[in-house]
């Protein structure tokens, strides 16, 4: 297990929040999490932060703002949970009501279109390779492997509403991890 | 009708907060039956022009909430719409990340975040590939997806310098 480093200042933790927030083009931004707060800067370890993408996930609101009041609250309490929130979302919101202010300007322009989509290919790249990542430390034993790749299917190819198979897989994973834990 | 107009909008997008699930794309349809059938307030292609700008611009994918807002009252607007779809439901992110604090180190709490892991890893694949085909840009946002995700795994290079490549990498090949 790597070592963490000291949890962030309340400054720290908004403006690593904000800037994922302005620069996730094309919706990778639990991608840039992963990436700001386990590899780069070492807050929390990779099981914290699955554990907080996957409730996240299956709790009701936008994931990508449960995340980081997820991350937030368990570096630094409930100031931390507030202003990482903010930190996603303040930025990015001035960012597109400018963006709606020069809309028409910018449809005149048909680079602004084609380098947003280059953007986006390349966030979708910091997603996947995320994910394998992830998926590396799962594969190792049978039962992980087995769960990630139900998951993976059932959301990715067949395309069940991601809140049921969350529900009906959660309890049997945990399940059977308990009884591991317990033994 | 003016005089209310911003508890309207409280009362029809803080509902919706605990509506949403992942990206927030589920509660799409609603806003636009609310904003555009019912009340009137926006027109179908203003509503397709926020729509397209949310999803170009970076961050949180359901910030069609704020122009909505914007547009039908103003800034208090902008702000009324965007706290009731973000703050309901992060309350109740909040408690249960306070409970789960208090328990840090019980059993379960292992258990949970060992049986989690493999379904994040999933989430997260299965979200890649849904992005991959939802991008528009064909075979060269493939290549670019790919090409990113291997110089990560294989360098510790800056994630921003490949988001700038792949925006260079169009404008080279496709304008």
């Amino acid at each position: 297990m790597t070592e963490l480093a000291p949890p962030p200042n309340l400054r720290t933790l908004f403006l690593a929040f904000a800037r994922i927030g302005v620069t996730a083009f094309g919706g990778g931004l639990s991608g840039w999490m992963m990436q700001e707060c386990v590899r780069r800067r070492k807050w929390v370890t990779e099981e914290e932060f699955l554990t907080g993408l996957a409730l996240a996930q299956a709790l009701p609101g936008i994931n990508v703002v449960n995340l980081p009041i997820w991350i937030g609250y368990r570096l630094a309490g409930g100031w931390g949970a507030l202003v990482s929130a903010l930190g996603v979302v303040l930025p990015p919101m001035l960012l597109v009501t400018l963006m709606a202010i020069s809309y028409g300007w910018l449809q005149r322009y048909a680079a602004t279109g084609v380098a947003l989509q280059g953007a986006a290919a390349a966030a979708i790249g910091l997603s996947l390779a995320m994910g394998l990542r992830a998926a590396k430390r799962q594969v190792l034993r049978l039962q992980p492997a087995l769960v990630l790749l139900v998951v993976f299917v059932a959301i990715g190819v067949l395309r069940l509403p991601l809140m049921w198979v969350v529900l009906a897989m959660a309890p049997v994973s945990i399940g059977l991890c308990y009884r591991q834990v317990r033994r | 009708m003016r005089d209310n107009i911003y508890l309207t909008l409280l009362a029809i997008f803080a509902p919706l907060s605990f509506l949403t699930v992942g990206g927030g794309q589920s509660v799409i349809p609603e806003i636009h039956r609310q904003v555009v059938e019912v009340h009137g307030w926006i027109s179908e292609s203003q509503f397709l022009a926020d729509y397209a700008i949310s999803r170009m611009a970076p961050g949180p994918g359901s910030l069609i909430v704020t122009l909505i807002g914007w547009q039908v009252a103003g800034f208090a607007g902008a702000v009324i719409t965007t706290i009731s779809i973000f703050v309901p439901s992060s309350i109740l992110v909040f408690l249960l990340a306070r409970v789960w604090a208090r328990h840090r180190g019980a059993p379960w709490q292992t258990a949970v975040e060992l049986g989690l892991a493999p379904i994040a890893a999933g989430l997260i694949l299965a979200a890649s590939l849904t992005l991959m085909r939802a991008a528009s840009g064909g075979w060269l946002a493939v290549v670019v997806t790919l090409a990113t995700t291997g110089l990560l795994l294989a360098t510790e290079l800056n994630p921003l310098f490949m988001i700038a490549g792949g925006a260079l990498m169009f404008l080279g090949l496709r304008l």
